[in-house]
Parts: C-alpha cells; structure tokens; sequence
C-alpha cells in the first residue's frame, strides 16, 4: 500500500513540481529587467539539473579522491601511501593488463564483427532475422550471461557445451576458466556475445544512412565491392563507428558482472571492478578502493575527452 | 493568468508535502532480519522461526542474500543496517563489533550460551569481554565420509589411526582408484573445504595452541608448521592419483557434490573429508541410494600428533538493539527453537539441551555428542580471521592447487596478506 501511494505521488507529483518551479522563476524573473530577464532564464532552468549533477557526481567524485589519500577506514592522511602500494603489487599489473586485453580485443571485435554483420545483412531478404537473433543477447543482464556462460564453459564435459565438443573429438576436457590467459579471452567472448548486437544495429542505421545513388554510381563506375566498402562505406561510417568505439570502450573499462559472476576475479582474470568490489567490501579497505576507483577515472578520461572533441566537431559542423 | 499560476503552486507544493509523508512507515511489529543461505534451508529457518512468531507477535521480515559483506557494509555505513543479522564468521563479526556496529546482547542471552551452550561456542562470540555473536547451527568438520557397502564389497576397513588412513589410501591408489572425492568450487569461497583440511592439519600435527597462533595472525604462514599443513593437504590435494578428477575437477566441482563420486557405481573414490552438514547433501543428491549407515557413514579424522577437533558454525549478531530483536536473539538460542531446526536435518547444535531424539539419525545424533563432549575444539580458523586474510586464504588454495611446487611463493604472499589484513 505504502508503494503504491509513492508511486501515484511521483507519477503525479514530479511534473506538478517541475511546473510549480517553472511557475516560481517566472515569478522571480518578473523583479528582472526584460535584457536581464531573457539571459538569466536559462541558468535558472538548467539550475536543478546542476543541482542533482553536483549532489549525485561532482561530490561523490571529490570524496573518493580524499578517501584515496587516505587509510582505510578513513580516519587520517596518509598521502600517496594507497597508489604506491597498489602499483607495487604484481598482480595490479596483471590487472591493468587485463583491462587493457578487455579494451583493445572486445571492442575491436565488436567494432568489427557489427560492421561485417551490418554489411552482409544490408542487402539481404532475411535482413530482420539475422539482426533480431544477433541482438538478442543484449536484452540480458550482465550476470545472466555470465550464468549462462559459465555452464558452457564448465569443466565437466556433460554440462560444459565447450568440453563435450572438444571431447567428442577425443581430446581430454580442458578447465577453461582456471587457464590464464586463456580464461580472460574466453570472458571477452562473453561480453562481445552480448554487446555486437549494439555495434550491429547503430552501424546499420549509419549504414542506411549513406545515400544509396552514391553507392550505386560508384557502382557503375566500375568499383567492386570491397573497393565500394573501403573507399565509400567506411569514410562515410567514420562518425558512427566512433561513437560505437567509444561507448564499447567505455564498457571495456566497466567490466565487473561478467568476471564477478564467472571467476570472481580468481585465476588470473581480476580487472579493475572486481579490484574495486573486492578491497571495498572482502578487505573493507576504503583507501585503496578509492585508489582504485580514481585510477579507473583517469583511464576513462582520454576518451571522455576524445568524445566531447568529437561532440564539439559535430555541433560545429551544424 | 494569476488562477491557473495559483492552483498550479498549491498543487505543487500539496505534492511534495504528499511525498515527504510517505517516509518510513516504521512498523513497531517487525524485525529485519539477513541471512545468507537461501533455498531449502532459508524456508525450514523461516518455519523454525513460527513458533517464536506466534507466540511474540513479532514479525520477523527476511531477506536473504549470499553477498552479506557487501550488503552490511553498505547498510552500516548507510545507517540503515538489518535488526539482526547472519554474520560471514566471527573474523568479520570482530571487525563489526569493534567499529561499534554490533550491539551487546542482553543478560538473558549471555545466562543461556554459558548454561546450556558447550564452552567454545561462548568464547567465539565474545569480542573484548562482551557477547555479540551467537551460533544458531553448528557443524562438526574433519568428519571422513565413506560408503560401508562400498568398503565391505572392496575388502576394506575403517582405519583406527592416521598412519591407517594413510595405509588405506595407498591400498585404494594401488587397487586402481582414486580414494579422495573433493570438491572446492564455493563461488567467491571456492576453496574453503580445502583450507578446513589444512586447518585440521595444523592442529593435529602442532596442537590447538600454535592453532591458535595462527589464526590470530602472530604465526607466520612461512613457518614450518604452516607449511607442514599445506604439503599434507597437497600430498592428496594436488596429485591426480589420489583425488578424482585431479585438481582441475577439485576446483569446478561444487562442494555439495564433492561425495558425489562415494556413489558410483563402480566408485570413484571411498574418502570425502568434509564437515557434518555433508549427510544432508547425500540426501539430497541422492535420495534414493544414500541410507545413513548402509550407504554412507563417518569416522572421525584421527589425532596425529595431538588429539583435536574442529567445528564452526552460523554466527548471528544483532544490530539494533530494539525489543524485538533482542526477544529474537534469545529464541534463536533457546533449546526450542534448536531442535525445531535440528529437525530438518544436517544441522547440529552446540546447545547441551537438546535432546538427542530430535535429531533425525543417527550420524547427526552422533556428530552432535561428539562435539558435545570433546576435550579440545577449535573453531575454524579461517572463519575467525579478518576477511581480507580469509579471501588471501581462499586464492591460495586456487594457486597452490595448479602450481603445488610454488608453495613457497604463495606462503610469502601470505604473509604479505597478514601483514595488512590484521594491521587495521
């Protein structure tokens, strides 16, 4: 009963707040000269959604990089002391390392596999098909694939999809998931089998978006197909396959569900999440997790700032 | 113009009146209670807890979730944590109590663990003199299971010592298979039955006080002990010779179907070491073929050097002390509540009034007097270390297992892990 009178208050009360704020600068204004009034409006407008920004990111952000320099329960300073013991940790490394295999081969393959699929796909009859079976695997959480994919992976060669094949070709079941490297390849298998769905559909509308009397002329011109593709489709593909490329890494860098649910982050496979997860609530340790967190922060920035470069391009462009 | 502005802001501001109401509504009747096991065992808790319900007219509120580090921090640090919760093990139920987030329990609680509880159990929950844990289910570990048919088809016999069991071992190895069954595979625990090997080790070759010790972080894990444990353990652990499936099966099979291969036509394996709870698995995974007595039995791991047992438990703590939670605190200790719960079977209870009928056979009747009535019982150690020791603890076993002859190594690191992991 409780939730359902919360809903009907939010469905209801939200936009009557919004309105009733509206309402209430508009009254502020009126105490503004008409010059003053038409350039305040909109910081007035955009104050609550600044509000919220600085509530929920900027001070939560501010707070970790403190809680970084300091111990770990947060009782005092102790300067650099969490970043230098991280980076003299082996198995740190061992962890950028496979954040580092996670950006570079799961977007490549990505990238890649959802241009192919949007190509081939783009002149075929059963086009829809193929799209809505690739696509699938995004509709599912993060923690479902891992479920579903540690059964395929299982060493047991009557549950393991993987090792009932290689078996059946006489070899012995191989424990995929405790091999290192081998295992953090084998989770990047699992975040493309859900994310080329992603890639796929965004490089097809790109796709469909290059005019159709270009290709044909170039058609006629004599290219052939692959020259039509590499000459043609991918200049003109360019923006959309960077805005693809970005969030893929972005997601890269993300990765917890698939090695928490899979590995737990055992074996070789840890990658900054699970680093984080694990020092914040196994170790209760806030210094380091912080560390951690900020670290992560600033390997996303190069391509935050790669993102809004390509934004303020774009709006130009216009 | 001034109409529709007016009602516009009456509504608004009516609208979040409105919702700052429906705040918390603050039920007096419930307590909010965490556990972290889910499933058949999460509804026989909940219906062991009825009686106290219907008779208290409390509502006991569970949510239960294996994840329970992560949870209670959050919900400790946000102010907002359960009335009463299961807690990961007394290592992580120290580090609470210390930071002033478990309250003590009342007289009455204190009065039932020092009458009717074996002693071990009252020192466990005890962080600086005061009680803030207690075990609502216990379980007696270094138990080896076999099959009796299995045996007397294959000629053998339950060994009256260590040196025995080792001789068996060899005999089984040389007749062909293999005679461990392990299984390691826990989630974000995999590993722990692994370290209770280690640990019942320790204790017979060292004795309860180098035990001791050690869990207490003042035992370097690179000193000869230590590592005497570990190469026991690995003499079985990581030879394919010896455990079915070698290593790799070890680490992907569930510890629940680690007696699996017990069962086998023709077996697997004759020895699973693994802790009471163990025959309720041989239930379920096999209702049809496991007989308590005929198909699977027990005896205990013999003493080495020095005669000791090991055990652990369900460490529950209380986080606010209202009325309720601590009415329920004294239920869950409480002969009554015990043996409504013993009832469904491989649970043991460390509460001395307990009759013995309530158990549902005779391994578990059994398991319970033993560990009633033993000298000397250590709880588990790796529960009892700080979290951060215990995880460094799982991990290694996963390393020691796929390159055994890095032992060494993996020691050093170890320590290493010591080193911070007690420091805060």
């Amino acid at each position: 009963m409780d939730t359902l009178l919360m809903a009907i208050v939010v469905v209801i009360g939200v936009p009557a707040a919004v309105c009733g704020y509206i309402i209430a600068t508009e009254w502020v204004l009126r105490f503004a000269g008409p010059n003053a009034r038409a350039r305040i409006r909109p910081w007035l407008w955009v104050l609550p959604a600044f509000a919220f920004l600085i509530t929920f990111m900027i001070y939560p952000t501010i707070r970790t990089l403190l809680a970084s320099f300091q111990n770990a329960r947060s009782t005092e300073f102790v300067g650099l002391d969490n970043y230098v013991q991280l980076l003299n940790r082996d198995t740190f490394w061992q962890t950028l390392l496979n954040n580092a295999l996670w950006i570079v081969f799961f977007t490549a393959i990505v990238v890649g596999m959802g241009l192919i699929v949007a190509v081939l796909t783009d002149r075929v009859r059963y086009e829809t098909v193929v799209k809505t079976v690739i696509f699938v695997p995004m509709a599912i959480s993060f923690v479902a694939a891992g479920v579903i994919w540690s059964f395929m992976y299982n060493f047991n060669a009557d549950i393991g999809t993987v090792n009932a094949g290689i078996t059946a070709f006489g070899a012995e079941a191989v424990p995929l998931l405790l091999e290192s490297p081998l295992n953090t390849f084998l989770l990047i298998i699992v975040g493309i089998w859900m994310w080329v769905g992603f890639a796929m559909i965004i490089l097809s509308a790109g796709l469909k978006g290059i005019s159709a009397e270009l290709l044909e002329a170039a058609r006629m011109d004599g290219a052939t197909e692959l020259q039509v593709f590499f000459r043609i489709i991918l200049p003109l593909l360019a923006p959309t396959i960077a805005v693809v490329a970005t969030t893929i890494v972005i997601t890269a860098l993300k990765t917890f569900d698939i090695v928490y649910v899979m590995t737990g982050g055992r074996y070789g496979t840890e990658v900054i999440g699970t680093l984080f997860y694990n020092e914040r609530f196994t170790n209760r340790n806030i210094g380091t997790s912080s560390a951690v967190a900020i670290i992560l922060l600033l390997a996303i920035i190069p391509v935050m700032i790669f993102n809004i470069r390509r934004f303020r391009a774009q709006e130009a462009i216009r | 113009m001034a109409s529709p502005m007016r009602f516009a802001s009456v509504f608004a501001a009516i609208a979040l009146v409105l919702a700052s109401c429906t705040g918390d509504g603050g039920d007096e009747n419930a307590i909010s209670m965490l556990i972290v096991f889910g499933g058949e065992e999460a509804t026989r808790f909940e219906e062991a807890l009825k009686p106290f319900e219907d008779e208290s007219g409390f509502d006991v509120q569970i949510e239960s979730n294996r994840d329970a580090n992560a949870i209670l921090e959050t919900r400790i640090d946000g102010g907002n944590p359960p009335d009463v919760a299961g807690l990961p093990g007394p290592g992580p139920m120290a580090d609470f109590a210390r930071a002033g987030a478990l309250k003590e329990l009342p007289e009455e609680v204190t009065q039932v663990l020092a009458d009717e509880f074996a002693d071990t159990y009252a020192a466990a929950g005890t962080v600086d003199d005061k009680l803030v844990g207690i075990f609502a289910k216990v379980s007696l570990k270094g138990l080896i299971w076999y099959n009796p048919a299995a045996f007397s088809e294959a000629g053998y016999t339950v060994p009256e010592d260590w040196a025995g069991v080792e001789a068996l071992a060899d005999q089984i190895k040389d007749d062909g298979t293999t005679p461990w069954g392990i299984g390691l595979e826990s989630g974000a625990a995999t590993g722990w039955p692994a370290t209770d090997w280690i640990e019942d080790f320790l204790v017979r070759q060292s004795g309860p006080d180098v035990y001791d010790q050690w869990w207490r972080g003042e035992l370097a894990w690179t000193s000869p002990e230590v590592k005497a444990a570990f190469e026991a353990f690995g003499k079985y652990g990581t030879d394919p010779a010896y455990v079915d499936g070698g290593p790799n099966k070890e680490l992907s099979l569930a510890f629940g179907n680690g007696g699996d291969c017990l069962f086998a036509e023709p077996p697997k394996c004759y020895l699973v070491h693994q802790a009471s709870f163990m025959s309720g698995m041989f239930e379920t995974n096999f209702p049809d073929v496991a007989v308590a007595g005929e198909t699977y039995d027990y005896f205990m791991m013999p003493p080495i050097e020095f005669e000791a047992l090991t055990a652990s438990g369900d460490v529950f703590g209380m986080f606010n002390d209202t009325d309720g939670a601590k009415q329920l605190m004294a239920y869950l200790v409480s002969a009554e509540f015990q043996e409504a719960w013993v009832k469904t079977g491989g649970v043991l209870s460390a509460n001395q009034n307990v009759s013995p009928d309530a158990y549902p056979d005779e391994t578990t009747r059994e398991a319970a007097e033993i560990l009633l009535n033993a000298d000397v019982v250590r709880y588990d150690a790796s529960d009892l270390m700080p979290a951060a020791m215990n995880d460094a603890f799982f991990k290694a076993i996963g390393d020691y297992l796929q390159a055994p002859d890095n032992l060494d190594a993996i020691l050093a690191e170890l320590d290493e892990a010591q080193a911070s992991a007690y420091g805060s």
